[in-house]
C-alpha cells in the first residue's frame, strides 16, 4: 500500500474527539490531537483497530511512526523526542 | 459437576476452550502450543537476541530491519504476534519504550511486562518527564545524550537494542546475554557487568 506521507512530511494530527460523540476504541493517544510532527517511518499497513475492535468490516491503513517535539505538548517536558505510531487516517498535511 | 475448588472464570474458560475446538475456529494442540509459547516467553529471549547483535554485525543489521525474522532465527517462535521493532541504541541517542494508552509490550521475546510498566505513573511519566523517570531506576543519562521516547500505540511492538557495556570485550554470546535485564529491553536502564 503506498504511502501518502513519505519519510520527512511535516503532518499534524486530527484535533478530533470521537470519545465524545459515542463509544468507540482509538489507538491516538489524547496528548496529541491537534500536534504537528513529522514522518520518521512507513511502518506498514494493517486493519484499523477502531473497526475491529467493534467486529466491523476493517480498512487496511497505512501506518506510520511520527516524531513529535515533546516541548510542543508539555512546555516543561523532559526529552527531546516522542515517536508515536498513528494510523493515516488520524493525519493530515502541515 | 461444580466443586469448591472450581471457580465461575474455570468454568467460563472450558466452555471457551471447548465452543472453540467445536467451531474448529482453533485445535487442542493449536492451544497447547500457545499456552507453551506463553510459557517460554521471558526476558532471557530477548537477551539472546541482543548478546547475538552484539558479536555478529549481520545479525544485528536483519534484527534492526525486522525484530521478528531475527526472533524465529534463534528459535523463539513469532507465529501470531504482532511485528516487532527494534530500536538501535547509539552513543547519542536512547532509547524508552511505554504504551501510554495500554500495556502493550513484546511478550514473545520479553515474556509479561513488570508491574510497574503497567502503572499509571510510569505511562504518564514516559513521555513527559523521561529523565526524572530514567533516575528513579539509577538510571542517569548524561546531559549530551539524546533521549528518544517511543510510544507503544498500535500494531507494532518495540524492544530496546542497548549499547554493549564497555568491559566485555572478548565474552561469549553466552556470558553478554546473562547480563542483559528486561529494564535493558524497555530502555530504563543499561546492561551492567556483575
Amino acid at each position: 500500500m503506498s504511502a501518502l506521507f513519505p519519510a520527512g512530511t511535516s503532518v499534524r494530527v486530527r484535533d478530533d474527539w470521537p470519545e465524545t460523540r459515542g463509544a468507540c476504541h482509538i489507538r491516538t493517544p489524547h496528548y496529541l490531537r491537534g500536534v504537528r510532527g513529522v514522518v520518521e517511518k512507513h511502518l506498514g499497513a494493517f486493519a484499523n483497530p477502531e473497526d475491529l475492535a467493534f467486529a466491523r468490516p476493517a480498512a487496511v491503513l497505512n501506518l506510520y511512526h511520527v516524531r513529535f517535539s515533546p516541548q510542543a505538548i508539555w512546555p516543561d517536558a523532559q526529552g527531546d523526542a516522542l515517536v508515536v505510531e498513528l494510523y493515516e487516517t488520524w493525519l493530515e498535511a502541515a | 459437576m461444580s466443586s469448591l475448588l472450581e471457580t465461575p472464570s474455570d468454568r467460563l474458560l472450558a466452555a471457551v476452550r471447548q465452543l472453540l475446538t467445536a467451531k474448529g475456529v482453533v485445535t487442542r494442540e493449536e492451544i497447547a502450543e500457545r499456552i507453551r509459547t506463553t510459557d517460554n516467553a521471558s526476558p532471557a529471549q530477548g537477551a539472546r537476541m541482543v548478546a547475538r547483535a552484539w558479536v555478529d554485525a549481520a545479525y544485528r543489521a536483519r534484527m534492526l530491519a525486522d525484530g521478528a525474522k531475527a526472533a524465529e532465527e534463534l528459535g523463539i517462535p513469532m507465529r501470531g504476534m504482532p511485528p516487532l521493532g527494534v530500536l538501535e541504541d547509539t552513543a547519542g541517542e536512547h532509547n524508552v519504550v511505554v504504551c501510554t494508552l495500554c500495556s502493550c509490550y513484546p511478550r514473545a521475546v520479553l515474556g509479561y511486562p513488570p508491574f510497574w510498566f503497567k502503572s499509571a505513573a510510569y505511562r504518564a511519566r514516559a513521555v513527559r518527564d523521561p529523565r526524572g523517570l530514567l533516575l528513579e531506576f539509577g538510571t542517569a543519562l548524561p546531559a549530551w545524550v539524546k533521549l528518544r521516547v517511543v510510544d507503544s500505540t498500535a500494531d507494532y511492538r518495540w524492544m530496546v537494542l542497548p549499547l554493549r557495556p564497555a568491559g566485555t570485550e572478548g565474552w561469549s554470546e553466552e556470558r553478554l546475554a546473562a547480563i542483559v535485564r528486561e529494564g535493558d529491553m524497555i530502555g530504563v536502564t543499561f546492561p551492567k557487568l556483575p
